[in-house]
């Protein structure tokens, strides 16, 4: 540190400008305030963004997973939790029966959708208020996830 | 006598409507400064009737719910200096005020009462003595409350303040040598002196070191930021007042903006001549009351008529902007400031330039008690800008500025201010 930066008083002074030069700009320029007036305006993010998931369906609106547990074994936080059941249709293994994740725990790394062979669960919803006023209501299933229209709130 | 009771009765109501009204607005504005300077918009959700009032509604809000907090008290506490520490700091806090001058005189019926609560002889030794009484509050608080961490923050707090005490105290000695009196009332009208004619003999002007000494001291004494160690929630959580709640931590709280004020009026008085109007001595307001007064009110009319215009133009621009009551705002406002200044205006029909001795005396001390609560207010948001420009110091760093910078500092002034003052 220069002598001047050590006798502190000058660099405070400055510190008091840089200060009130920002309180002033935002009294009497409001509206250019990079605050986001939250409930009311809602941040946009980047498409990239991983928010809620969701399950994709196939062309007849039924699952497109086939209940491989390809998710729920890379899932690091745990919290995939599939039963399997023997499709209909021969041309097709399985399908879920259930598919449950615990919102609560899940760190949203995105390992499930990279694990997925067929495309079947995405992560791009855009969803982040993931809001409910108990726990159970975090245990999403299969209705839930498929049903991508459900915006906003749990 | 009886008039002696009445008169000092109704200074120390005016001193605590003061100190304790100016508490809620430093809150909102310590909220909303730091939030501007943030580049954030702050407080602004609580309202009444859809009435936000740019975040003021918030203080209501908040003293309604630590009214109405559980008391929460510890296992382990010592319960009569546990529920004792607040009242002593809070105590410390408002007695101070007593000798500070907020006026010159009232003239009521040929009598001249001057403004303030005790003129004693030995003010600002009061002052030092009753000031560094807080500390106690704070050792109990911390040691009656069985907690390590409060037991540290109250450790920390003692340090600092008797550290800081002696360069306070050492600071304002020149100013004491140069006016020849520890009567605060006497230091403030020697203010009101110029020298050379033209530069006002106020405290920072013939003590510059002594003022900066002085005012860094404060901010220490008064545990704001960069010397807040007793609180340092990122290292002792809360510090001295962890184990308390409700209404008891709200006293240490309320202490901690009263003491702000103090600091600000004290600083105002010793160094920034208190009451006094530069260039404006009380000879000049009440002769050339006959014109000051149009032009006060003039101005008053001329400010609010502008903001008037401002919040209309805003309510004119934002209609319907939410679709909820806050659209009723600004035109709110705009219609308070309108009233203001038409009273102003209004007010010229009464012929103030007409007022006579009597009036102009008091015009005079309105005036200057104005000035001494304009400075107070400065001062009080020196304290926020300050808070929201400097972090924290480590505890070595201040220590070390205490005793290695302030305080050497500190003597040399007092040496060389002795030198002066024996030479002319
Ligand atoms: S995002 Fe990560 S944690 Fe969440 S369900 Fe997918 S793999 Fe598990
Ligand atoms: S979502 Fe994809 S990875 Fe998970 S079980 Fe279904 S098909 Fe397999």
């Amino acid at each position: 540190m220069s002598l001047g930066e050590r006798v502190y008083v000058g660099e405070v002074l400055r510190g008091l400008l840089i200060t009130i030069r920002h309180l002033l700009r935002n009294i009497f320029a409001m509206k250019d305030m990079p605050t986001v007036q939250y409930p009311e305006e809602k941040p946009r993010y980047s498409d990239r963004f991983r928010g809620r998931h969701r399950l994709m369906k196939r062309d007849d609106g039924s699952p497109r997973c086939v209940a491989c547990m390809m998710c729920s074994t890379a899932c690091p936080a745990d919290c995939i939790h599939i039963t399997a059941a023997e499709h209909p249709d021969p041309t097709i293994e399985k399908y879920p029966e259930r598919f449950d994740i615990d919102l609560l725990r899940c760190v949203y790394c995105g390992l499930c959708e990279e694990a997925c062979p067929c495309d079947a669960i995405r992560m791009d919803t855009g969803i982040y208020e993931i809001v409910a006023d108990a726990r159970e209501k975090f245990f999403v299933d299969k209705d839930f996830l498929l049903n991508d229209e459900t915006r906003g709130t749990l | 006598m009886m008039e002696l009771v009445v008169a000092t009765l109704l200074k120390i109501v005016f001193m605590l409507v003061l100190v304790i009204g100016l508490i809620p607005v430093l809150v909102w504005a310590e909220r909303k400064g730091s939030a501007f300077i943030q580049d954030r918009t702050g407080p602004n959700r609580a309202s009444v009737a859809g009435i936000r009032l740019g975040g003021l509604v918030h203080p209501i809000a908040d003293v309604v719910k630590l009214l109405f907090k559980e008391d929460v008290r510890p296992d382990g506490v010592h319960g009569f200096l546990y529920a004792l520490a607040p009242f002593v700091v809070f105590f410390v806090a408002l007695v101070t005020y007593a000798v500070i001058p907020f006026g010159d005189y009232l003239e009521v019926g040929g009598r001249q009462i001057p403004l303030v609560v005790a003129d004693l002889n030995v003010g600002i030794l009061y002052v030092f003595a009753i000031a560094s009484l807080g500390t106690y509050g704070i050792v109990m608080a911390g040691w009656a409350s069985n907690n390590k961490y409060a037991f540290l923050g109250a450790l920390r707090s003692t340090s600092q303040m008797i550290s800081y005490e002696i360069s306070m105290g050492l600071a304002i000695m020149g100013l004491l040598l140069i006016f020849q009196s520890l009567r605060l009332t006497e230091i403030v009208s020697g203010q009101g002196d110029l020298i050379w004619g033209f530069l006002p003999k106020w405290g920072v002007v013939i003590q510059p070191l002594g003022a900066l000494l002085f005012i860094t001291a404060i901010f220490a004494e008064t545990n704001r930021t960069p010397f807040d160690l007793p609180e340092g929630e990122s290292e002792i959580v809360a510090g001295y007042h962890l184990e308390y709640s409700s209404m008891k931590f709200a006293l240490f709280f309320m202490a901690e903006y009263a003491n702000m004020v103090i600091g600000a009026a004290l600083i105002a008085t010793l160094f920034f001549g208190g009451w006094n109007i530069p260039w404006l001595s009380r000879q000049t307001i009440t002769a050339g009351a006959d014109t000051l007064l149009p032009l006060v009110l003039g101005l008053q009319a001329v400010v609010s008529g502008v903001i008037a215009w401002l919040f209309f133009r805003r309510a004119v621009r934002e209609r319907g902007k939410f679709g909820d009551a806050r659209d009723r705002e600004p035109g709110l406002l705009g219609g308070f400031f309108a009233v203001v200044g038409a009273l102003s205006l209004a007010s010229f029909a009464l012929a103030p330039w007409r007022v006579g001795p009597a009036g102009a005396s008091l015009f005079a001390t309105l005036l200057q008690v104005g000035a001494f609560v304009g400075k107070v207010v400065f001062f009080c948001w020196f304290f926020v800008w300050v808070r929201w420009t400097l972090p924290r110091f480590r505890y070595d760093q201040l220590m070390s500025l205490g005793w290695k910078v302030m305080l050497p500092l500190a003597l040399a002034n007092l040496v060389i201010t002795a030198v002066g003052v024996a030479i002319v």
